[in-house]
This record gives C-alpha cells, structure tokens and sequence, in this order.
C-alpha cells in the first residue's frame, strides 16, 4: 500500500480540482488521481467559460450561485486573476415559442431570487450593437451571470489546493478498487494501492467506467461539441449570447467574448455525436459561422484563431448525478455535468467536502434530491 | 511624400514599370503599387512600425510576412487585416493597429455561399521543388492532383532564389537560378491537364473527415483528396535575446518575400544571425538589392552553410564573426543597432568581447524545422499521407526535387496506378544532394606562369558538378566522388570562361598569361551589377578569405545577359594572379563597430519566449522548476502559444528553457495543435468571399 486519506478523488479536471482544493481546505488529507498529465487536460480546457446561475431548477441554481460567489471572489481573496466577468448572460427571442418559455421559466428563477429580466429589443441591441434586429422579440438577461477562464480558473484552484496540502498523482490511472463490506476501502491505479476513506467520482467522460469497477451503473453518456475562439478586439458586446432556435443539422450556440477581448463559441450538433473524439470536422466551422454571421453580422470580420473538440458528460435527464451511492456509501459521485462541470465545480466541490466530512445540512439534502443516482431519468432540464 | 524605398536596380530580378496608386497611412498619402501587399507598400515609403502590442504598447513591425503571426496588423477601411495578406487598393485608408483592434461598427450585408467542395486523387500541400516535382511523376500516370501553395506563383521558396544553384546539371538543373528552376517546374506542371495549381492558397486543417480545409483568395474551400502528400517545407526558428520583439527583427525567408517577391528595400543596414545557407543566402540577396550587410555572427567555429556561400560574402566586403552570439537587438521603436558577443564552449557569452554595430534590421536564420502538423492530422483522420522535401527532412532544394519524385511515385503506387519501383539511383541521388558539405582542404596554386587556365577556389565537398561537365575539354574533374568530390583542373584550357560563368559558388576565375606574363587578366564571375564595375575602374582585389590584395583597374567587363551576370576583368601582378577571386564592394566603414558597445540591461529571464502573448523565460522557467513538464499546462498558466502564431515560434524556445534546467526530452508532454493553421475570419469560414477589404466597404454603405 502506498498512502492512506480521507478521501481520493479520480478525475483532476473542473469538478475534482475545486472539490479537492475545498476539501485539503477542511483539513482532509486528499488525493487526487488522474490518466493525464496536468490539472484540466480533458474538458475542463474545452469549456467555454460561461457561469451562470440562471439555471431551471433548485439544486443548480444553488450550486449556480455559489460558484459565482467563489469565482467572483477569486481575485480579492487570493489575487489571481480568473478572468471573471460578470457579463451577464442573454437569451434572445425571435419568435413566440422562445419568449413564452424564457417568460414561464423566468417565474422559476424569480421564485428562486434570481436575477433575470425580459428586456426589449432595442435594449437589447445597446448590449449587443448590431444584434439581427430583424424579428426580435427582446431577450431574457441576466447581468449577474458571468464568465471566467477554465484555464486560469483550473490552475488557480489547482495551486492553492497544492498550498493545502493536497496530493496528485497524474499519468495515473484507476484499475479498481478493493471493497470490504458496503466500503470502498483501497483504490488500486496502475502506479499503487491507495487506501481511502471516501471515494469521489469525478472522472468527468470516464465517470461510467469508473463506477463500473464498483459494479454501480452510473448513466453518464459524453457526446462531442466543437467550439472556438477568436483574436482579441475591444470589447464591443456585453453578455453571453444563447441562440436557442435549432436549425437543420444543429440545436443551440453560444458566444461571449472573454476578459482578453477574444469571442469564445460553441455549438450543439443534431443529432448528438456520442462518444469521445476530440478531432476537428471540417462541417463545425461552416455550420457555426453561417449561424452566428446571420445573428450577429458583424462577427463576420473577427478572425477565428483556434478551434478544440470536448464532450458533455450527458445524462438521460440532463442534470448531474451527486452523491452517494447504495452500494458502498463512501463512493460519491460529481459526475454527469452534462457540459456545466466549470461553472459548477467550485460549488459541487464544497458540497463534497460536507458530504464526505458528515457536515451536511437540510438545504444540501434539498440539493441533493434532484442529483441523486437513483432518480427517475425520464424527465429532462428545461434549459440545459 | 515619404522616401522612396523600392528597388529600382536588380542584378537578377526584373524591375517592372508599376501601376501607382495612391492610398493613405495615418492620413498620410503614400505611393503603392498597385495589388502589393499593405505590408510591403509601408515598407516602400520607409514604414515599419504597424502595430502596437495590445499588452504592452510596444511598436511591432512585419514578422513572417506569410500571415501565420498577425504582428504586422494594421486597420484597413477600419478592418483589422494582416497588412502582409491584404493587398493595398486605390483610396484605401490605413492606419496603425494601437492596442487591440475595434471591429467596424457597421457591418455590411454579406452573402454567406456554400463551401465549395472538390474531391481529387491527390492533394499536395506546398507547390515547391518537392510538391512539383511529385506532381509532376502523378502527372505521368494521369492522377488528378491538386497543389496548394500560399505564395502567388508555384515554385515555393524557389522563386525567391536569386543565386544559382548547386547539384548535378543532369539532376537537378544546377547553374541554374532558383527562380529559373521554379519557372521551369512550374511551366511543366502547368502543362498537364490532370495537375492544378491553387495559388495564393493555404491549407488550414485536415479534419477528421477526411477533408482539408483551404483558404483561397478570401474564399474556404474543403478538398477531399484520396491521398495528402505534404510538401508544406518548413519554417524558422527564433531565438531569444534582448530586443527580440522589436520592428526590424525577423527571419530570412521573410526577408527574401520583401526583397526578392515585393522588391522593396526593408532595410538599409542588415546583420545576420546564422551562418548556414539560408543566412549566407539572404546577406547575398541583400548586396544584390543594394542592401550594406553589415555582418554575420556564427555560433559554431565555421559557418554550417557552404563554404563558397560563405566565401562570397566575405570577399564582396561582409565580415563573418563565427563563434559568436547575439546579445541584443537595441532600439526604441525599430532595430537601431545589435549588440553580439564571442562564445566559449558552453556557447555562453564572454563578458568584455561585446560589439556594438549600427543597423536597422537583423535576420534570424538558425535553422529550419519541418512543417509536419499536415501530416500528423492526415494521420490521426485516416487518410493516406506522404510527406517530402523540407517537410520531411530538412535539406536543400536539389535533394527535395528527388525526394519529391520518390514521393509521387510511391503516392502513384499507393493508388494503384503503377508497379514500378523506384529507382535505386533517385534514393542514392536525393542522399547526396541533400548532404552536408564535407571535408575542406587547403588550396594549391599552380607554378604555370603561361598559357591560360582556370583557378578553383572550392574547397570544400558538396553536392555540384557544373564545372565538370562545362568544360569542353573535359579539363574539370571532380575528385573521388562525381557529385561531392573537390574539383580539380588538370588538362588543357581554351580559356572559354564557361566554368567561370556556370559555378554557383562564383569560386573559379580564369588567369590569362597569353599577352602579358608579368601582369596577367584574371577573370572573376560577378552577380552584383547593381554596384556598377566599369572598364577603367579600380577595384580593391581580395583573396578567397576577402583579405586585401592590391588596387587593380578593370581592363573589362562582358555582360552575360542570359545568365544574368558579368565577367570582370582585371590585370594584376603574376604573383597575386592565381589567389585573387573578386573584389571587394563593400566599404570597410559598413562594418565597423561602434566605439562602445551597447550592453543590454537586465535579466535574461525577462526575454521574452513567446512574442504574441508576451510571455518571458521567467514566466516559463518558474513553472518548470515547479516541476511542470506538460507544455500544456504551460500554455495554460501563462497564455504562451495561444497567440495567432500559434507556438509556430515559442515551442522551441520553450523546449529549450526544460533543456537549461536538465529536464530530459522524453518526460516533456508535448503541446497539442489545433485548428488553425492561420488565423481566418468567420465570415470566410461561414461562406463569404472577404479578399477585398475595399469592396466589401462599398456595401456597407
């Protein structure tokens, strides 16, 4: 055996690295295992940095907010910069469907304190200039959204959970477990045996294959996304735009442009392409561009300068899987992000630290119920 | 009006009558040529400074001049462009990109078209020397080709190539210019139904779909081809020091694309880094533009570059500082002087030998490296691929034309069209050309003080033959090996001159004791008519290794129109005959260092690794001794690579900061490429034609 902690997280990526950093925080001795190299190398680098709280339901608004609290703090606290932005995030509409359902939802999210507000069409073109005003119904904001880099946020949180006395183990990979009883009591990797008080899935795309080595079926699908980003001009739009109108091959894309003035997009192919490939199609480009130009023509002059391909971990009813499981109790899941691991990891990972130090409260239940592996998976998110 | 600074007198190269039209920099009217790059009509006026860093407003000039950096960014009609791939129109406005560039508050109506898409057998990336040459075996068996090249005719960096060039006559066409070559392949390929040629075309991924994105004249294409050969060549590597950022820094083949494509004059005072061909080359290039070299500083002991290119320079009057590095490049806003330095054997500057010479532009020419992402994406799509020439294995353009003809046939076999095997003397040849020059050995002067004959002042082995196979007497031959061999006179000479006019290494002269025993005529190859020698004139006569042998008059000069050359003759005394080779051109003046030498101020590890992002070697170094060995976390803490290049240029320099602190290769995590190989805009990518800023302006309105 080659170490023994409270707990072991597999997966170093938007989810395992704020809940290890929260968790060496507490005081837990942590460790954190993963096949690639560095923190964020899977998808946690792919994402396009957009965090929001504006979510359909309870648990994620919660942990919406929460993640807000803590990258929106970032700097003040600790000094690095995260490229939080608080931009805001918009939705427009350009027909009936559009403005109902982000009007009905919006009686949710005002239920839950949030902040979001149908604005019309001419205020919306003040926030984003030269917006297709051709049909626009107005949008739905919300300026308390934001965004942040993945890459700086990562490594942020990755240092400081090295400063608490965190541990890694990269090139690393998991190959079972060693079970006694209903506890998971060793994690065996391809470099050692590891014992462990708890166990948190956090393996992001693998998390299936990990639970599979307990025997626990966690439903978690990942499907591929392409996305991009631009060279930096000034900033001449605010919030994240969500187009959510589908088109022939394609349902929503989005785009915001970051702290470093450089517009970062996203597309969701139809139907899915499930599986992990993170090679580039040549049909992204055409598809999202012609899109995006046709929303907002003066995107046409930016030039694109890099492209990437990562995955959502799905799940059936689009919300994450958090929690422990039946079978061995000190196996947690903070699987099945379904593409929203960055913006609500910092908040999933201090949920974790409570789950796994027993210092739950009544509101975390409340959380949790919607999360649980357990659900019935038939329903879906309202606004994935 | 500003200055004039376009070439207006070439030894080799045409100088066309322009079609002028006027357009204005910073409100200024300025002079253009019409359809030249924004870029190279700047330069022409004396312009060098385009852009200021968004980070830390410090002035950035041309880079690449090929449009993989973005550093010579600069608002067109109010569009952010790369001035290098925009050309410049009548009226246009143009000004400097301060900061990060606004995007147009007004937008135009724009058609978005399908992508046009083309299927083909073959898809070769890169029209040079070893993309034509395959082409030009496909041909043979009738396979649909497509060539891809970013330039405006096919010949890659062929027609840049002013000198004549080495290898056999047989072979590979040596004696012959660059361009002449370039012309030659091209003519040839264009000649064949099955073969077309895409200029002005980059490649910009192969996706997984087995297409390949093409950015062509402002339009996206996507190629599906059953077969890539990449015959991408290869790009330069930069280096670090003190001032690398500044306007006036940049590499050799840039250099050559202003000077030998755009003939403008980028510089009037140039300092060379690098003594392999590619910068013994260039300070050639630049004596023949009218440039003042004013030196070459070399690492090693001895220039890694032919010795006869080396020779060259050296005896038209540029100093050759081997061991020795560059400290800095010193300016405000524009290269002002460069400060190098002598090495020891660490290759670590000694302090006190630091030189100090005026100037206002330094090529960086240490060294190529293959362009091989097409190839590793082909790979990793599943789609068949070949790859040759330079981006293959870095090696002269002689050797590329055999690797290329290897390449298309196997490509041929590969498709089914042929059984033929290749055959063994195209490995044997392609070996040889491509082979780095050999052992030198000590010259020998004959003690015949009559009669006419040729003097050789090749030294050393490498690949050319001309000589021996120009003379008709058969008087040439070549020593041990018929390509690499040392030549070597023995036989009659009938004083025709043929080997002196044919060698690329300008290393032959003909003495001719015939009228006058005591005072010979020496004959000297000469290609840099642009410093007019006239019959009369006294010349400054040197030796091989340009020390001075005596003040001569010219008693004539033949002017070669064909080759592009001329024939000095001079009369010297007998006991200097044999040992003079040219003369010198350039004043002493040019090269002289400044009495004392600007020492670069602070810390090494502020110099700066990835120019686009602004990331130092501290920035770097701090990570790795972190224990950070994953290039990518790398980029992710510091931003170093995400910049338009690309990492095109700091992957290197990166490498080495883990080689300074004793990190084994082989635990480095390499970074990961991506999309795009250049930056485009969205609007080409989504289906519009964007190649002319000005039109696109007039529907705005």
């Amino acid at each position: 055996m080659n170490g023994s902690y409270d707990c072991i997280i597999i997966g170093a990526g938007s989810v395992g690295v704020p809940a290890a950093m929260s968790m060496a925080e507490s005081g837990l001795k942590v460790r954190v295992i993963d096949e690639l190299y560095s923190p964020g190398q899977m998808n946690n680098k792919k994402a396009i940095g957009g965090i929001r709280a504006t979510h359909s339901e309870y648990g994620k608004i919660q942990i919406g907010l929460r993640s807000i609290q803590i990258f929106s703090t970032w700097k003040e606290m600790y000094g690095d910069d995260i490229g939080w932005l608080s931009n805001g995030y918009s939705f427009p509409a350009y027909n009936d469907a559009d403005e109902i359902k982000l009007n009905d939802l919006m009686i949710i999210q005002h239920k839950f304190g949030l902040n979001i507000r149908w604005i019309s069409a001419q205020e919306y073109s003040e926030l984003v200039p030269g917006i297709n005003m051709e049909g626009l119904r107005g949008a739905a904001y919300s300026p308390e959204d934001g965004s942040a880099s993945p890459l700086k946020a990562i490594s942020a949180f990755y240092f400081r959970s090295l400063e608490m006395g965190a541990e890694y183990g990269f090139g690393e990979t998991v190959t079972g477990f060693r079970t006694q009883g209903d506890r998971i009591t060793h994690v065996i990797t391809n470099k050692g045996v590891w014992a462990c008080g708890h166990v948190v899935n956090a393996a992001g795309n693998n998390a299936r294959e990990i639970g599979a080595l307990a025997d626990i079926e966690i439903p978690v699908k990942p499907d591929n996304h392409e996305g991009a980003i631009t060279e930096p001009v000034q900033r001449f739009f605010g919030p994240m735009v969500v187009d959510m109108r589908p088109a022939d091959d394609s349902l929503n894309y989005y785009f915001y442009q970051n702290d470093e003035g450089q517009v970062i997009f996203c597309i969701t192919p139809d139907p899915p392409i499930y599986g992990v490939d993170n090679d580039s199609t040549s049909y992204f480009f055409p598809q999202v561009a012609k899109r995006m130009i046709q929303l907002y023509p003066r995107l046409a002059y930016l030039k694109v300068r890099r492209s990437w391909r990562g995955q959502y971990p799905n799940t059936p009813d689009g919300f994450p899987v958090v929690g422990r499981t039946r079978d061995y109790p000190n196996f947690i899941n903070l699987a099945g992000m379904c593409g929203q691991g960055f913006m609500l990891g910092p908040g999933f990972g201090e949920l974790a630290t409570r789950i796994v130090s027993g210092d739950m409260n009544d509101n975390d239940d409340q959380i949790l119920e919607r999360f649980d592996l357990y659900r019935d998976f038939s329903g879906m998110e309202m606004f994935k | 009006m500003s200055q004039d600074y376009r070439i207006k007198e070439h030894p080799i190269l045409p100088v066309n009558v322009d079609d002028i039209i006027v357009f204005y920099w910073n409100k200024q009217p300025l002079r253009a040529k019409r359809d030249e790059m924004i870029s190279s009509a700047l330069i022409a006026n004396g312009f060098h400074v385009f852009s200021r860093h968004h980070r830390d407003g410090s002035a950035q000039g041309i880079f690449c001049a090929n449009g993989q950096c973005s550093k010579c960014m600069v608002i067109a009609n109010g569009v952010p462009v790369k001035s290098c791939m925009t050309p410049v129109r009548e009226n246009m406005v143009v000004e400097t990109a301060d900061g990060l560039p606004e995007l147009p508050e007004s937008f135009p109506k724009i058609t978005l078209h399908d992508i046009p898409e083309h299927v083909c057998d073959v898809l070769i990336i890169g029209g040079g020397p070893a993309g034509l040459s395959a082409a030009l075996e496909l041909a043979r068996f009738d396979v649909s080709t497509l060539i891809v090249d970013d330039k405006h005719v096919p010949g890659g960096k062929l027609v840049l190539q002013t000198h004549k060039f080495f290898g056999s006559v047989e072979d590979s066409h040596a004696g012959a210019r660059g361009i002449e070559i370039g012309e030659l392949l091209a003519e040839q390929v264009l000649s064949h139904d099955c073969l077309t040629v895409w200029t002005d075309s980059t490649v910009v991924f192969v996706f997984k779909d087995k297409k390949v994105g093409v950015l062509r004249e402002g339009r996206y294409h996507l190629v599906t081809p059953r077969i890539v050969l990449n015959a991408a060549g290869a790009r330069e590597k930069f280096l670090r020091f003190h001032g690398n950022t500044l306007p006036g820094v940049y590499g050799a083949g840039a250099f050559q694309t202003l000077v030998n494509r755009d003939m403008v004059r980028s510089s009037n005072r140039l300092f060379i880094i690098g003594g392999g061909n590619v910068g013994l080359i260039a300070g050639y290039h630049a004596l023949q533009a009218g440039i003042d070299v004013v030196g070459l500083a070399e690492a090693l002991a001895q220039c890694g570059g032919y010795k006869v290119h080396a020779d060259k320079l050296k005896r038209l009057g540029v100093p050759i500082y081997t061991r020795h590095t560059i400290l800095s490049a010193n300016g405000e806003e524009r290269v002002e002087s460069v400060t190098i330095a002598e090495v020891n054997d660490r290759f670590e500057p000694v302090a006190g030998s630091e030189k100090t010479f005026m100037c206002d532009t330094l090529l960086i020419a240490v060294g190529l490296e293959s362009i091989d992402e097409f190839t590793s994406e082909a790979e990793q799509a599943g789609l068949p691929v070949f790859s040759s020439g330079d981006a293959n294995e870095i090696a002269e353009a002689s050797s590329a034309m055999f690797n290329g003809r290897i390449a298309g046939l196997r490509v041929a076999a590969a498709l089914g069209k042929t059984t033929d095997t290749i055959p063994e003397e195209w490995f044997e040849k392609a070996d040889i050309l491509k082979a780095p020059p050999g052992k030198t050995v000590t010259q020998t002067f004959s003690p015949k003080r009559n009669g006419v004959y040729p003097v050789i002042h090749c030294l050393q082995e490498i690949p050319c033959n001309p000589c021996s196979t120009v003379c008709p007497t058969h008087s040439i031959h070549l020593e041990g090996d018929p390509v690499m061999g040392i030549p070597e006179y023995t036989g009659t000479c009938t004083g025709c001159g043929k080997c002196v006019a044919i060698c690329p290494g300008l290393a032959i002269t003909l003495v001719d004791y015939r009228k006058n025993q005591d005072e010979p005529l020496v004959t000297i190859p000469y290609e840099v008519s642009n410093h007019r020698v006239k019959k009369g004139d006294i010349v400054h006569c040197v030796d091989i290794d340009g020390n001075a042998l005596a003040d001569v008059s010219v008693v004539n000069v033949r002017t070669l129109k064909k080759a592009r050359m001329q024939l000095i003759v001079v009369q010297v005394p007998a006991e200097i005959a044999q040992r003079v080779v040219s003369f010198r051109i350039q004043h002493e003046d040019v090269s002289k260092p400044i009495d004392k030498p600007v020492i670069p101020a602070g810390k090494n590890d502020n110099l700066m690794v990835c120019l686009c992002e602004r990331v130092t070697a501290g920035d770097i170094r701090a990570l790795v001794k972190k224990g950070i060995h994953d290039i990518n976390m790398i980029k992710a803490v510091t931003r170093a690579g995400m910049g338009p290049c690309g990492s095109k240029n700091c992957d290197n320099l990166i490498r080495r900061i883990f080689r300074e602190e004793g990190i084994p290769i082989e635990t480095i995590v390499p970074g990961t490429r991506r999309p795009l190989y250049v930056e485009t805009t969205l609007g080409i990518l989504g289906g519009a034609e964007m190649n002319n800023i000005d039109n696109e302006k007039e529907t705005m309105q």
